[in-house]
Protein backbone atom coordinates (compact mmCIF):
# COMPACT_ATOMS: atom_id res chain seq x y z
CA UNK A 1 0.00 0.00 0.00
CA UNK A 2 1.06 3.73 -1.07
CA UNK A 3 -0.36 6.70 1.01
CA UNK A 4 -1.21 9.75 -1.06
CA UNK A 5 -1.58 12.76 1.07
CA UNK A 6 -5.07 14.67 0.29
CA UNK A 7 -3.49 17.78 0.10
CA UNK A 8 -0.68 16.70 -2.66
CA UNK A 9 -4.03 15.94 -4.81
CA UNK A 10 -5.42 19.26 -4.45
CA UNK A 11 -2.22 20.86 -5.39
CA UNK A 12 -1.85 19.27 -8.23
CA UNK A 13 -4.86 19.40 -9.69
CA UNK A 14 -4.52 23.75 -9.16
CA UNK A 15 -0.74 23.23 -10.59
CA UNK A 16 -2.70 21.39 -13.84
CA UNK A 17 -5.55 24.26 -14.18
CA UNK A 18 -3.09 26.61 -14.31
CA UNK A 19 -0.85 25.06 -16.99
CA UNK A 20 -3.12 24.21 -18.96
CA UNK A 21 -5.09 27.54 -19.10
CA UNK A 22 -1.65 29.10 -21.04
CA UNK A 23 0.17 26.03 -22.45
CA UNK A 24 -0.97 24.12 -25.25
CA UNK A 25 0.57 20.78 -24.94
CA UNK A 26 3.10 20.52 -27.11
CA UNK A 27 1.62 17.93 -29.90
CA UNK A 28 -1.54 20.35 -30.47
CA UNK A 29 0.94 22.96 -31.42
CA UNK A 30 3.15 20.69 -34.10
CA UNK A 31 0.01 19.67 -35.40
CA UNK A 32 -0.59 23.89 -35.72
CA UNK A 33 2.47 23.98 -37.61
CA UNK A 34 2.05 21.30 -39.43
CA UNK A 35 -0.99 22.42 -40.76
CA UNK A 36 -0.44 25.90 -41.74
CA UNK A 37 2.60 24.76 -44.17
CA UNK A 38 -0.08 22.73 -45.82
CA UNK A 39 -2.73 24.89 -46.51
CA UNK A 40 -2.61 26.55 -49.75
CA UNK A 41 -5.41 29.46 -48.85
CA UNK A 42 -3.51 32.72 -47.30
CA UNK A 43 -6.68 32.83 -45.20
CA UNK A 44 -6.26 29.62 -43.65
CA UNK A 45 -2.59 30.23 -43.31
CA UNK A 46 -2.75 33.42 -41.99
CA UNK A 47 -5.95 32.03 -39.03
CA UNK A 48 -3.58 29.44 -38.08
CA UNK A 49 -0.62 31.70 -38.06
CA UNK A 50 -2.61 33.70 -34.97
CA UNK A 51 -3.39 30.91 -33.16
CA UNK A 52 0.49 29.83 -33.13
CA UNK A 53 1.20 34.18 -31.93
CA UNK A 54 -1.79 33.40 -29.62
CA UNK A 55 -0.11 30.42 -28.00
CA UNK A 56 3.06 31.46 -27.62
CA UNK A 57 1.81 34.95 -26.17
CA UNK A 58 -0.14 32.94 -23.96
CA UNK A 59 2.81 31.04 -22.43
CA UNK A 60 4.97 34.03 -22.36
CA UNK A 61 2.18 36.76 -20.57
CA UNK A 62 0.32 33.60 -18.56
CA UNK A 63 -3.20 35.40 -19.90
CA UNK A 64 -5.27 32.54 -20.76
CA UNK A 65 -4.97 30.68 -24.63
CA UNK A 66 -8.75 31.70 -24.35
CA UNK A 67 -10.90 33.57 -22.16
CA UNK A 68 -13.50 30.51 -22.03
CA UNK A 69 -10.97 28.65 -18.99
CA UNK A 70 -13.78 25.74 -19.57
CA UNK A 71 -15.23 23.59 -17.33
CA UNK A 72 -12.84 21.81 -15.68
CA UNK A 73 -13.04 17.88 -16.73
CA UNK A 74 -10.83 15.19 -14.87
CA UNK A 75 -10.16 11.37 -15.26
CA UNK A 76 -9.08 10.08 -11.56
CA UNK A 77 -7.41 6.79 -11.95
CA UNK A 78 -7.02 5.33 -8.50
CA UNK A 79 -4.07 2.49 -7.92
CA UNK A 80 -5.71 -0.35 -6.15
CA UNK A 81 -2.93 -0.23 -3.70
CA UNK A 82 -3.16 3.05 -2.82
CA UNK A 83 -4.30 4.49 0.20
CA UNK A 84 -5.68 8.42 0.14
CA UNK A 85 -5.22 9.93 3.85
CA UNK A 86 -6.32 13.26 5.20
CA UNK A 87 -9.55 13.53 3.36
CA UNK A 88 -12.07 13.09 0.46
CA UNK A 89 -10.83 12.78 -3.06
CA UNK A 90 -13.42 14.62 -4.90
CA UNK A 91 -13.09 17.27 -2.38
CA UNK A 92 -9.72 17.38 -2.94
CA UNK A 93 -9.76 17.54 -6.78
CA UNK A 94 -12.66 20.09 -6.73
CA UNK A 95 -10.47 22.36 -3.84
CA UNK A 96 -7.63 21.93 -6.51
CA UNK A 97 -9.44 23.19 -9.43
CA UNK A 98 -10.82 26.40 -7.39
CA UNK A 99 -7.45 26.97 -6.05
CA UNK A 100 -6.52 26.76 -9.72
CA UNK A 101 -8.56 28.69 -11.03
CA UNK A 102 -8.87 31.53 -8.68
CA UNK A 103 -4.95 31.69 -9.18
CA UNK A 104 -4.44 31.27 -12.81
CA UNK A 105 -6.65 34.23 -13.00
CA UNK A 106 -8.94 31.59 -14.69
CA UNK A 107 -12.53 32.50 -15.89
CA UNK A 108 -15.21 30.92 -13.53
CA UNK A 109 -18.00 29.67 -16.46
CA UNK A 110 -19.80 27.18 -14.12
CA UNK A 111 -23.45 28.10 -12.99
CA UNK A 112 -26.48 26.59 -12.19
CA UNK A 113 -29.06 25.33 -15.02
CA UNK A 114 -31.69 27.02 -14.05
CA UNK A 115 -31.08 30.06 -12.32
CA UNK A 116 -28.13 30.79 -14.15
CA UNK A 117 -26.44 31.95 -11.27
CA UNK A 118 -22.25 31.39 -11.32
CA UNK A 119 -21.17 28.97 -8.50
CA UNK A 120 -18.02 31.62 -8.28
CA UNK A 121 -15.41 29.45 -8.51
CA UNK A 122 -15.38 26.99 -11.28
CA UNK A 123 -16.83 24.03 -9.23
CA UNK A 124 -18.19 21.66 -9.61
CA UNK A 125 -16.16 19.47 -11.93
CA UNK A 126 -16.79 17.10 -13.83
CA UNK A 127 -15.08 13.91 -12.54
CA UNK A 128 -14.73 10.45 -13.45
CA UNK A 129 -13.33 7.62 -11.38
CA UNK A 130 -12.09 4.36 -12.07
CA UNK A 131 -10.21 1.78 -10.27
CA UNK A 132 -7.01 0.53 -11.92
CA UNK A 133 -4.49 -2.09 -10.66
CA UNK A 134 -0.86 -0.55 -9.28
CA UNK A 135 0.00 2.01 -6.64
CA UNK A 136 -0.35 5.06 -8.63
CA UNK A 137 -2.84 7.90 -8.94
CA UNK A 138 -3.40 9.31 -12.64
CA UNK A 139 -5.01 12.43 -13.30
CA UNK A 140 -6.36 13.86 -16.11
CA UNK A 141 -7.42 17.41 -16.55
CA UNK A 142 -9.48 18.84 -20.01
CA UNK A 143 -10.86 22.24 -20.18
CA UNK A 144 -13.78 22.42 -22.21
CA UNK A 145 -15.15 25.28 -23.52
CA UNK A 146 -19.06 25.84 -24.14
CA UNK A 147 -18.81 26.67 -27.85
CA UNK A 148 -17.08 23.23 -28.32
CA UNK A 149 -19.20 21.30 -25.67
CA UNK A 150 -22.19 22.98 -27.40
CA UNK A 151 -21.59 21.17 -31.03
CA UNK A 152 -21.31 17.87 -29.04
CA UNK A 153 -23.82 15.19 -29.78
CA UNK A 154 -25.33 11.65 -28.75
CA UNK A 155 -27.03 9.45 -30.64
CA UNK A 156 -28.26 5.44 -30.58
CA UNK A 157 -28.02 3.88 -34.24
CA UNK A 158 -29.46 0.71 -35.26
CA UNK A 159 -27.00 -2.11 -35.40
CA UNK A 160 -27.89 -2.47 -39.05
CA UNK A 161 -26.36 1.36 -39.69
CA UNK A 162 -22.98 0.06 -38.24
CA UNK A 163 -19.55 1.96 -39.35
CA UNK A 164 -20.80 3.76 -42.23
CA UNK A 165 -23.80 5.11 -40.00
CA UNK A 166 -20.87 6.14 -37.60
CA UNK A 167 -19.16 7.53 -40.09
CA UNK A 168 -22.04 9.49 -41.65
CA UNK A 169 -23.25 10.49 -38.23
CA UNK A 170 -19.73 12.40 -37.12
CA UNK A 171 -19.33 13.82 -40.60
CA UNK A 172 -22.41 15.34 -40.50
CA UNK A 173 -21.82 16.97 -36.49
CA UNK A 174 -18.50 18.31 -38.01
CA UNK A 175 -20.15 20.14 -40.84
CA UNK A 176 -23.00 21.21 -39.30
CA UNK A 177 -20.78 22.63 -36.10
CA UNK A 178 -19.36 24.77 -39.13
CA UNK A 179 -17.21 27.48 -37.55
CA UNK A 180 -18.84 27.33 -34.16
CA UNK A 181 -16.36 24.82 -32.44
CA UNK A 182 -13.28 26.65 -33.61
CA UNK A 183 -11.93 24.52 -35.62
CA UNK A 184 -9.74 22.99 -36.48
CA UNK A 185 -11.14 20.91 -33.73
CA UNK A 186 -9.84 17.56 -32.11
CA UNK A 187 -12.72 14.87 -32.84
CA UNK A 188 -13.61 12.54 -29.59
CA UNK A 189 -15.70 9.61 -30.90
CA UNK A 190 -16.88 6.81 -28.36
CA UNK A 191 -18.32 3.78 -29.77
CA UNK A 192 -20.42 0.84 -27.47
CA UNK A 193 -21.10 0.83 -23.97
CA UNK A 194 -24.60 2.71 -23.04
CA UNK A 195 -25.85 5.73 -23.67
CA UNK A 196 -24.10 7.31 -20.58
CA UNK A 197 -20.65 5.28 -21.36
CA UNK A 198 -20.58 6.22 -25.11
CA UNK A 199 -20.26 9.98 -24.03
CA UNK A 200 -17.89 9.33 -21.20
CA UNK A 201 -15.86 7.20 -23.69
CA UNK A 202 -15.56 10.45 -26.85
CA UNK A 203 -14.51 12.48 -23.74
CA UNK A 204 -11.96 9.71 -22.48
CA UNK A 205 -10.60 9.70 -25.99
CA UNK A 206 -9.83 13.27 -26.49
CA UNK A 207 -7.65 12.54 -23.07
CA UNK A 208 -5.11 10.78 -25.61
CA UNK A 209 -2.10 12.86 -27.66
CA UNK A 210 -2.75 13.82 -31.25
CA UNK A 211 0.63 11.71 -32.13
CA UNK A 212 -0.53 8.54 -30.18
CA UNK A 213 -1.54 5.90 -32.88
CA UNK A 214 -4.51 3.53 -31.41
CA UNK A 215 -3.31 0.17 -30.24
CA UNK A 216 -5.93 -1.85 -32.22
CA UNK A 217 -4.93 -1.72 -36.26
CA UNK A 218 -8.62 -1.54 -37.01
CA UNK A 219 -9.44 1.48 -35.07
CA UNK A 220 -6.23 3.15 -35.88
CA UNK A 221 -7.50 3.06 -39.59
CA UNK A 222 -10.77 4.03 -39.27
CA UNK A 223 -9.33 7.13 -36.75
CA UNK A 224 -7.14 7.94 -40.16
CA UNK A 225 -10.16 7.55 -42.42
CA UNK A 226 -12.60 9.64 -40.70
CA UNK A 227 -9.77 12.24 -40.08
CA UNK A 228 -8.71 12.19 -44.31
CA UNK A 229 -12.54 12.88 -44.84
CA UNK A 230 -13.28 15.39 -42.27
CA UNK A 231 -10.46 16.87 -43.71
CA UNK A 232 -12.27 17.48 -47.25
CA UNK A 233 -15.38 18.82 -45.69
CA UNK A 234 -13.38 22.32 -46.40
CA UNK A 235 -14.63 24.14 -43.72
CA UNK A 236 -11.02 24.76 -42.23
CA UNK A 237 -9.39 27.13 -39.64
CA UNK A 238 -11.87 29.29 -38.26
CA UNK A 239 -14.50 28.25 -40.70
CA UNK A 240 -13.37 30.14 -43.25
CA UNK A 241 -11.95 27.49 -45.41
CA UNK A 242 -9.29 25.34 -46.29
CA UNK A 243 -7.98 21.74 -45.80
CA UNK A 244 -7.41 21.65 -42.16
CA UNK A 245 -11.14 20.94 -40.57
CA UNK A 246 -9.89 18.59 -37.36
CA UNK A 247 -6.02 18.30 -36.21
CA UNK A 248 -7.13 14.84 -35.24
CA UNK A 249 -9.71 11.70 -34.36
CA UNK A 250 -9.70 10.10 -31.34
CA UNK A 251 -11.80 6.47 -31.15
CA UNK A 252 -13.00 4.90 -27.95
CA UNK A 253 -14.78 1.60 -28.22
CA UNK A 254 -16.48 -0.68 -26.09
CA UNK A 255 -18.74 -3.94 -26.55
CA UNK A 256 -22.49 -2.56 -26.23
CA UNK A 257 -25.50 -3.95 -26.38
CA UNK A 258 -26.87 -6.31 -29.59
CA UNK A 259 -29.74 -3.97 -30.22
CA UNK A 260 -27.85 -1.01 -29.35
CA UNK A 261 -25.21 1.15 -31.34
CA UNK A 262 -24.50 3.99 -28.71
CA UNK A 263 -22.48 6.86 -30.75
CA UNK A 264 -21.21 10.23 -29.02
CA UNK A 265 -19.37 12.52 -31.10
CA UNK A 266 -17.27 15.00 -28.70
CA UNK A 267 -15.90 17.92 -30.48
CA UNK A 268 -13.02 20.12 -28.67
CA UNK A 269 -11.72 23.24 -30.03
CA UNK A 270 -7.86 24.07 -30.68
CA UNK A 271 -7.07 24.96 -28.01
CA UNK A 272 -7.02 21.40 -26.47
CA UNK A 273 -5.96 22.64 -23.15
CA UNK A 274 -5.30 18.94 -21.54
CA UNK A 275 -2.89 18.17 -18.77
CA UNK A 276 -1.44 14.86 -17.11
CA UNK A 277 -0.20 14.16 -13.42
CA UNK A 278 0.83 10.92 -11.94
CA UNK A 279 1.33 10.57 -8.20
CA UNK B 1 -10.84 41.83 -50.56
CA UNK B 2 -9.79 45.51 -49.03
CA UNK B 3 -8.52 46.26 -45.82
CA UNK B 4 -10.04 49.39 -43.76
CA UNK B 5 -9.58 51.15 -40.69
CA UNK B 6 -13.12 52.09 -38.78
CA UNK B 7 -13.48 54.30 -35.99
CA UNK B 8 -16.62 53.79 -33.76
CA UNK B 9 -19.55 54.96 -33.78
CA UNK B 10 -19.94 53.32 -37.58
CA UNK B 11 -22.02 55.27 -39.81
CA UNK B 12 -24.19 54.01 -42.56
CA UNK B 13 -21.80 55.25 -44.97
CA UNK B 14 -18.63 53.26 -42.98
CA UNK B 15 -20.68 49.96 -42.93
CA UNK B 16 -22.31 50.04 -46.85
CA UNK B 17 -18.90 50.21 -48.26
CA UNK B 18 -18.01 46.70 -46.69
CA UNK B 19 -17.99 43.19 -48.20
CA UNK B 20 -17.85 40.00 -46.69
CA UNK B 21 -14.24 39.29 -46.66
CA UNK B 22 -12.61 42.98 -46.38
CA UNK B 23 -10.73 42.66 -43.41
CA UNK B 24 -11.27 45.66 -40.33
CA UNK B 25 -9.06 47.00 -37.90
CA UNK B 26 -11.39 48.65 -35.44
CA UNK B 27 -10.31 51.73 -33.00
CA UNK B 28 -12.79 53.30 -30.35
CA UNK B 29 -15.27 52.58 -27.96
CA UNK B 30 -16.79 49.14 -28.27
CA UNK B 31 -19.26 46.97 -25.42
CA UNK B 32 -19.13 43.80 -24.47
CA UNK B 33 -22.72 41.84 -24.05
CA UNK B 34 -23.50 37.82 -24.47
CA UNK B 35 -26.65 35.71 -23.76
CA UNK B 36 -27.42 36.97 -20.15
CA UNK B 37 -26.51 40.92 -20.87
CA UNK B 38 -28.40 40.45 -24.23
CA UNK B 39 -31.79 39.11 -22.58
CA UNK B 40 -31.98 41.99 -20.25
CA UNK B 41 -30.94 44.59 -22.52
CA UNK B 42 -33.83 43.70 -24.17
CA UNK B 43 -36.31 43.72 -21.46
CA UNK B 44 -34.94 47.33 -21.14
CA UNK B 45 -35.99 47.75 -24.83
CA UNK B 46 -39.43 46.26 -24.69
CA UNK B 47 -40.08 47.89 -21.36
CA UNK B 48 -38.98 51.78 -23.27
CA UNK B 49 -35.96 52.03 -20.94
CA UNK B 50 -33.04 53.71 -21.64
CA UNK B 51 -29.89 50.85 -22.73
CA UNK B 52 -26.74 51.36 -21.10
CA UNK B 53 -24.91 52.88 -23.69
CA UNK B 54 -26.20 54.50 -27.18
CA UNK B 55 -26.99 51.72 -29.54
CA UNK B 56 -27.00 54.13 -32.73
CA UNK B 57 -23.95 53.27 -34.59
CA UNK B 58 -22.37 50.66 -31.48
CA UNK B 59 -20.56 47.74 -31.94
CA UNK B 60 -20.83 44.91 -29.44
CA UNK B 61 -18.40 42.51 -28.62
CA UNK B 62 -19.62 38.96 -27.84
CA UNK B 63 -17.30 38.30 -25.37
CA UNK B 64 -17.00 37.70 -21.58
CA UNK B 65 -13.01 38.12 -20.70
CA UNK B 66 -11.12 36.27 -18.42
CA UNK B 67 -9.72 38.53 -15.30
CA UNK B 68 -7.49 40.86 -15.76
CA UNK B 69 -4.05 40.08 -14.36
CA UNK B 70 -3.04 43.28 -11.53
CA UNK B 71 -0.29 44.49 -14.53
CA UNK B 72 -3.17 44.21 -17.67
CA UNK B 73 -6.31 46.51 -18.58
CA UNK B 74 -8.22 42.84 -19.37
CA UNK B 75 -7.65 39.32 -19.42
CA UNK B 76 -7.70 36.72 -22.66
CA UNK B 77 -10.80 38.02 -24.50
CA UNK B 78 -11.62 35.97 -27.44
CA UNK B 79 -15.27 35.96 -29.33
CA UNK B 80 -18.07 33.38 -27.65
CA UNK B 81 -20.13 31.69 -30.52
CA UNK B 82 -22.98 34.11 -31.79
CA UNK B 83 -25.71 31.83 -32.68
CA UNK B 84 -26.97 32.13 -29.07
CA UNK B 85 -27.46 35.79 -29.47
CA UNK B 86 -29.62 35.53 -32.52
CA UNK B 87 -32.35 35.40 -30.15
CA UNK B 88 -32.18 39.11 -29.74
CA UNK B 89 -29.68 40.46 -32.26
CA UNK B 90 -32.53 41.34 -34.87
CA UNK B 91 -34.08 43.16 -32.13
CA UNK B 92 -31.25 45.06 -30.90
CA UNK B 93 -29.86 45.75 -34.84
CA UNK B 94 -33.07 47.68 -35.14
CA UNK B 95 -32.27 49.83 -32.12
CA UNK B 96 -29.12 50.96 -35.10
CA UNK B 97 -26.69 48.77 -33.77
CA UNK B 98 -24.26 49.10 -36.53
CA UNK B 99 -22.15 45.51 -36.12
CA UNK B 100 -21.33 42.73 -33.78
CA UNK B 101 -18.25 40.77 -33.46
CA UNK B 102 -18.44 36.99 -32.37
CA UNK B 103 -17.69 33.84 -34.50
CA UNK B 104 -19.98 30.91 -36.23
CA UNK B 105 -22.76 31.48 -38.16
CA UNK B 106 -25.78 34.01 -37.54
CA UNK B 107 -29.80 32.52 -38.38
CA UNK B 108 -31.91 33.98 -41.18
CA UNK B 109 -33.68 36.60 -38.94
CA UNK B 110 -30.37 38.09 -37.95
CA UNK B 111 -28.62 38.44 -41.64
CA UNK B 112 -32.60 39.70 -42.73
CA UNK B 113 -32.16 42.05 -39.96
CA UNK B 114 -28.44 43.29 -41.15
CA UNK B 115 -30.09 43.93 -44.57
CA UNK B 116 -32.56 45.81 -43.49
CA UNK B 117 -30.80 48.43 -40.53
CA UNK B 118 -27.85 48.32 -42.93
CA UNK B 119 -25.41 46.64 -40.62
CA UNK B 120 -22.76 44.04 -40.43
CA UNK B 121 -20.98 41.19 -38.42
CA UNK B 122 -17.54 40.56 -37.79
CA UNK B 123 -16.11 37.78 -37.02
CA UNK B 124 -12.73 37.46 -34.86
CA UNK B 125 -10.70 34.34 -34.51
CA UNK B 126 -12.09 32.10 -31.89
CA UNK B 127 -9.69 30.59 -29.11
CA UNK B 128 -7.16 33.57 -30.05
CA UNK B 129 -7.87 35.50 -26.66
CA UNK B 130 -4.54 36.24 -25.54
CA UNK B 131 -3.36 38.01 -28.97
CA UNK B 132 -7.08 40.21 -29.28
CA UNK B 133 -6.65 41.46 -25.78
CA UNK B 134 -3.23 42.91 -27.15
CA UNK B 135 -5.67 45.29 -28.84
CA UNK B 136 -8.02 46.14 -25.87
CA UNK B 137 -6.55 49.06 -24.14
CA UNK B 138 -9.17 50.23 -21.78
CA UNK B 139 -11.75 48.27 -19.99
CA UNK B 140 -14.61 48.98 -17.40
CA UNK B 141 -18.04 47.70 -16.52
CA UNK B 142 -20.59 50.05 -17.51
CA UNK B 143 -24.07 47.73 -16.54
CA UNK B 144 -25.47 44.40 -15.08
CA UNK B 145 -22.85 44.14 -12.49
CA UNK B 146 -24.51 41.26 -10.93
CA UNK B 147 -23.86 39.12 -14.00
CA UNK B 148 -20.65 38.71 -13.16
CA UNK B 149 -18.40 37.91 -15.80
CA UNK B 150 -21.24 38.40 -18.24
CA UNK B 151 -21.87 42.17 -17.38
CA UNK B 152 -21.68 44.98 -19.96
CA UNK B 153 -18.22 46.20 -20.24
CA UNK B 154 -16.97 49.30 -22.39
CA UNK B 155 -13.82 48.98 -24.06
CA UNK B 156 -11.53 51.06 -25.95
CA UNK B 157 -9.95 49.24 -28.92
CA UNK B 158 -7.13 50.04 -30.94
CA UNK B 159 -6.97 48.51 -34.27
CA UNK B 160 -8.83 45.23 -33.10
CA UNK B 161 -8.99 42.97 -36.32
CA UNK B 162 -11.74 41.39 -37.95
CA UNK B 163 -12.95 40.04 -40.91
CA UNK B 164 -16.65 40.75 -42.47
CA UNK B 165 -18.64 37.33 -42.18
CA UNK B 166 -21.73 39.08 -42.69
CA UNK B 167 -22.17 42.41 -45.07
CA UNK B 168 -24.87 44.93 -45.24
CA UNK B 169 -26.17 43.28 -49.16
CA UNK B 170 -26.33 39.63 -48.28
CA UNK B 171 -23.34 38.71 -48.91
CA UNK B 172 -21.35 35.88 -46.57
CA UNK B 173 -18.32 34.38 -46.18
CA UNK B 174 -18.76 31.18 -45.02
CA UNK B 175 -19.12 28.36 -47.51
CA UNK B 176 -21.28 25.22 -47.19
CA UNK B 177 -19.68 22.38 -45.78
CA UNK B 178 -18.86 19.98 -48.85
CA UNK B 179 -20.69 16.50 -47.86
CA UNK B 180 -20.27 15.10 -51.05
CA UNK B 181 -15.97 15.53 -50.87
CA UNK B 182 -16.60 13.90 -47.79
CA UNK B 183 -18.15 10.58 -48.39
CA UNK B 184 -21.22 11.74 -46.68
CA UNK B 185 -23.98 13.25 -49.14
Amino acid sequence: MRTIQIKDITEAVADMCMKAGAELPGDVYARLQQAKEKETSPTAREILRQLLENADMAKKTRLPLCQDCGIAVLFVEVGDDVRIEGGNIREAVNAGVRKGYAEGYLRKSVCDPFTRANTGDNTPAVIHFDAVPGDKLRIVFLAKGGGCENMSRVTMLAPAQGWEGVKRFVINRVADAGANPCPPTIVGVGVGGAFDRAAELAEKALTRRLDDIHPNPDIAAKEKELETALNKLGVGPMGLGGETTVLGVKIAAEPCHLACLPLAVNIQCHSHRRKEVVL
Amino acid sequence: MAEYKLTTPLTDDDVIQLRAGDVVLLSGVIYSARDAAHKKLCELLETGKAPPFKLQGAVIYYVDPSPAPPDRPIGSAGPTTSYRMDFFAPRVYSYGLKASIGKGKRNGETRKAMRDYKAVYFGAAGGAGALLSSSIVESQVIAFDELGPEAIREMKVKDFPVLVINDAHGGELYAAPDLKAAGAE
